[in-house]
């Protein structure tokens, strides 16, 4: 009974026993939601929220914030539907190329003020957050676009299936695989966890930080716009409300999922699982009958239980000087 | 409850004394029965290597931790200090190691804070403190800033001297002092000393913590030591040798570095010629040996550690160049510097030096990530063998190699940062204050494998405000003063009163 024990001690391990708990408990209420079409719904509709909160766990863990993921998802969610709309013959591919390069555009924008000029991340993203609604509603004229207007090919790639899961669960799954191997097993990975722990030590190992913050503004604006995509052809609609507040729910994600505020701790699988575990809730609230309003107060205080938890540090003790192994 | 009076050593009653305090954290102990007097009008040296205890009595001096068994007896009653506010109001009052100040906030503002003065209807009472702050700064004689000075403008002696100010304002009867020394220079040093023997002569009980044998010999009247945390001995500063304190303190024979080099080659590393700063050093020309140690001291803000920054690459110079391997050297960003062999160990451990929250392991092989792993992934096994080797060329103690950094002690740390550098292969490695604040052990530990990196044909700036270890470790010795260099010395014909001649204008 090691492994077990093991597990329990970490945050991944906390939160997928919380998440079965919690799951099976409202599954034994209402026997319907541990059918597998449940399963598979929750999994398709916290796709995007996974993918984003992978990449807010980037920021947050180099001592970010970006708060423009929602606009972002928002404004390359309209180009792609508005290319679709009037150009209904593009294909599939280029739609999504047209969408991930918005978000890849904005990305970069972000990651200019942040990373080369060194504005703090919290002003840049709140100041670019309007400004990216405000370019939806300039380009869409404040109208939306809603199914009927948007070509079959483009709505139906999300739910489309492969081996009976959708398309927006297995690129979600994809992605969330990249990015726990790139975070844990490339340099690029383990020296974001190094600027986060302490950005002057890391300049003084002769680390470019202002390149490795670019990156990852680049990266998260690039999955954005992949989500603007995926978001506007999965609910078949664009209008400048989309992905309201989602921001928040992927920084959400990530404090739930143990990744430390102020940066240097916290992996990418606890950010997925805090994912995981709104998507649940999410989901579980309307069966058991509980008004969705009820769920901002669940979640938050999901939020702050996390918090409270991960303000408790665990030390070891028994020191010994460190020998080579034989 | 009626003291037991303990015959004690001599001479007048202690204000406050410390009886068989044991203090337990969960799975260590961290006091096992420790006992301290301290007298009126006398400055008692405690000493320690780094985790014999000394930190946490003080906390539990200062109200901050409780203790598991034994008491503390001021003036013959035994007292419970509940909270720092408990501390203050019996006069014992701290400064601490590193200076936690409100860098925003003025003087006046920083010596009150907590305990504001208040007037009418409870509002700050701004001109009071003023007046107060101007009176304690008569008091100590400080004349070169004043109570609406904001913190940020002071140098970090001036701030140890708010720091008194502040101490004072509590009327301090105990003063404990926790490494005041460690970022001073010689000359400010003194001036602090000169407070001190102020304060002493006013009748304060001064405990005076520090790892520099040349203040705790110049300032103490006695001295406690601690080991593993427990008490090992006490007595008179003047009749003990420090021979005798560091074998109490090691519990074992402490070398003291000795240079008996003959690792220098004719060979010049490192040429530097005429490089010149906007605003913090001029014309500065040295050359560095293969298998030199080359000190360079001088008091604090003398332009040491930004004419190191602007070798490494993190400045840039205004004039002149430099010669590294033979060929012309101008690194753009410490990136530069590191590929090419030239290494810098900063001077700040906490901010510059380690990632207190990754692994010894990360932080190791942070520098050398691209030659260990080669391609895109990372590969653990090489990387923990890479790390174990160095670590344990160094002797860090700890738990694995996975433990966070920011759970060692000072001393542990330091050596978790200098190891990192060693794994890219450096040709010339500068050491910024290399020993600030860490124990006897741990220094002579650094200072015995910084001897061994000359002789595997290294070359080594160290950059360092204790003179004995300029002296002991260096071939020669650069002294400098306001951003220019004043004297090249041979460390083996120079003496420390030259050297300090030269580093305050003496000469």
């Amino acid at each position: 009974m090691v492994l077990p024990k093991n597990l329990l001690k970490s945050r991944e391990g906390q939160l997928v026993l919380i998440t079965i708990v919690f799951y099976v408990a409202v599954g034994i209420a209402s026997p319907s939601f541990l059918s597998f079409e449940s399963m598979d719904s929750i999994i398709t509709d916290t796709a995007i929220l996974m993918i984003m909160a992978c990449a807010q766990m980037m920021v947050i863990l180099t001592r970010g914030i970006d708060l423009t993921v929602a606009a972002n998802i928002a404004l390359s969610g309209m180009v792609s539907a508005l290319i679709a709309m009037h150009l209904p013959g593009t294909p599939l591919i280029l739609v999504m190329s047209a969408a991930v390069l918005t978000g890849l555009v904005l990305g970069m924008f972000n990651a200019v003020l942040i990373a080369l000029l060194g504005i703090p991340s919290i002003v840049v993203s709140l100041g670019a957050m309007a400004i990216y609604r405000g370019m939806v509603f300039v380009l869409s004229g404040g109208q939306w676009v809603n199914s009927q207007e948007m070509p079959a090919s483009f709505t139906s790639f999300p739910l489309a299936r492969v081996f009976g899961i959708s398309n927006l669960a297995v690129i979600g799954l994809i992605i969330c695989v990249l990015a726990v191997l790139m975070m844990r097993y490339t340099r690029f990975g383990r020296e974001l966890y190094a600027i986060g722990g302490n950005p002057d030590a890391t300049s003084y190992v002769g680390i470019n930080i202002k390149k490795r913050l670019f990156a990852v503004y680049t990266i998260t604006g690039l999955l954005g716009g992949l989500c603007g995509y995926l978001w506007v052809a999965r609910y078949a609609i664009a209008y400048t409300e989309i992905a309201l507040n989602f921001e928040l729910l992927t920084v959400a994600s990530c404090v739930i999922g143990g990744v430390g505020i102020a940066g240097g701790t916290g992996t990418v699988l606890g950010a997925v699982l805090g994912a995981l575990f709104l998507g649940v809730l999410q989901n579980a609230l309307p069966v058991m009958g509980i008004s969705p309003f009820w769920q901002m107060a669940v979640s938050g205080t999901a939020i702050l239980v996390a918090v409270i938890v991960n303000s408790r540090g665990k030390r070891q003790k028994g020191l010994q000087i460190l020998r080579v192994s034989q | 409850m009626n003291s037991v009076n303990s015959a004690a050593s001599g001479g007048s009653q202690p204000i406050l004394e410390v009886r068989n305090i044991v203090k337990d954290f969960p799975g260590v102990r961290a006091l096992d029965g420790v006992q301290l007097r301290l007298k009126s009008g006398e400055v008692c040296a405690l000493l320690g290597e780094n985790g014999a205890g000394k930190s946490t009595l003080v906390k539990i001096l200062t109200g901050v931790y409780q203790p598991t068994e034994g008491e503390i007896v001021m003036d013959g009653r035994p007292l419970s200090l509940e909270s720092a506010q408990d501390a203050w109001d019996h006069g014992i009052t701290a400064i601490h190691q590193e200076t936690i100040m409100f860098s925003e906030l003025s003087v006046a503002e920083n010596i009150f804070m907590g305990h504001h003065l208040t007037g009418k209807f409870s509002l700050v009472n701004w001109q009071g403190m003023y007046d107060e702050t101007d009176k304690l700064l008569k008091r100590l004689g400080i004349t070169d800033f004043d109570p609406q000075t904001p913190i940020k403008e002071l140098s970090v002696a001036q701030k140890h001297l708010v720091e008194v100010a502040k101490a004072l304002s509590h009327d301090a009867r105990v003063l404990i002092m926790d490494e005041p020394t460690a970022s001073l220079s010689q000359k400010e040093v003194d001036e602090l000393f000169v407070i001190v023997r102020r304060l002493r002569d006013e009748g304060t009980a001064i405990l005076f913590i520090s790892h520099r044998f040349d203040d705790i010999f110049a300032i103490s009247d006695s001295f406690v030591v601690f080991r593993d945390g427990a008490f090992v001995g006490d007595g008179l500063l003047k009749e003990a040798k420090e021979e005798d304190l560091i074998k109490m303190m090691a519990g074992r024979e402490v070398k003291t570095s000795a240079n008996t080099r003959t690792s220098v080659s004719d060979e010049v590393v490192l040429q530097v010629d005429d490089l010149c700063h906007a605003t913090e050093f001029e014309h500065i020309s040295f050359s560095l040996h293969r298998g030199e140690i080359l000190g360079f001291y001088g008091l604090v803000g003398s332009g040491r550690s930004e004419l190191m920054h602007a070798i490494f690459g993190l400045t840039a110079p205004l004039s002149g160049q430099m010669i590294f391997e033979g060929s012309v050297f101008t690194p753009k960003s410490p990136e530069d510097a590191i590929t090419q062999g030239l290494v810098y160990v900063p001077e700040d451990r906490q901010h510059c030096g380690a990632i207190l929250d990754m692994s010894i392991g990360d932080n190791i092989t942070l520098p050398s990530l691209q030659s260990i792993t080669g391609g895109l992934k990372l590969n653990w096994k090489k990387e923990s063998s890479f790390a174990r080797k160095y670590a344990s060329k160094l002797k860090v103690k700890a738990h694995s190699l996975a433990q966070k950094v920011v759970e060692l002690s000072g001393g542990n740390q330091q050596k978790v940062v200098i190891g990192k550098w060693l794994g890219t292969g450096p040709k010339v490695i500068i050491l910024d204050e290399p020993t600030k604040g860490i124990d006897v052990g741990a220094k002579a530990m650094v200072h015995q494998f910084i001897n061994e990196l000359v002789e595997s044909g290294l070359s080594v700036i160290i950059v360092s405000s204790e003179l004995p270890e300029v002296l002991g470790l260096s071939d020669r010795i650069v002294v400098m003063r306001e951003g220019l260099m004043r004297a090249t010395l041979n460390a083996k014909e120079t003496s420390q009163e030259e050297i300090v001649a030269f580093a305050t204008g003496l000469k």
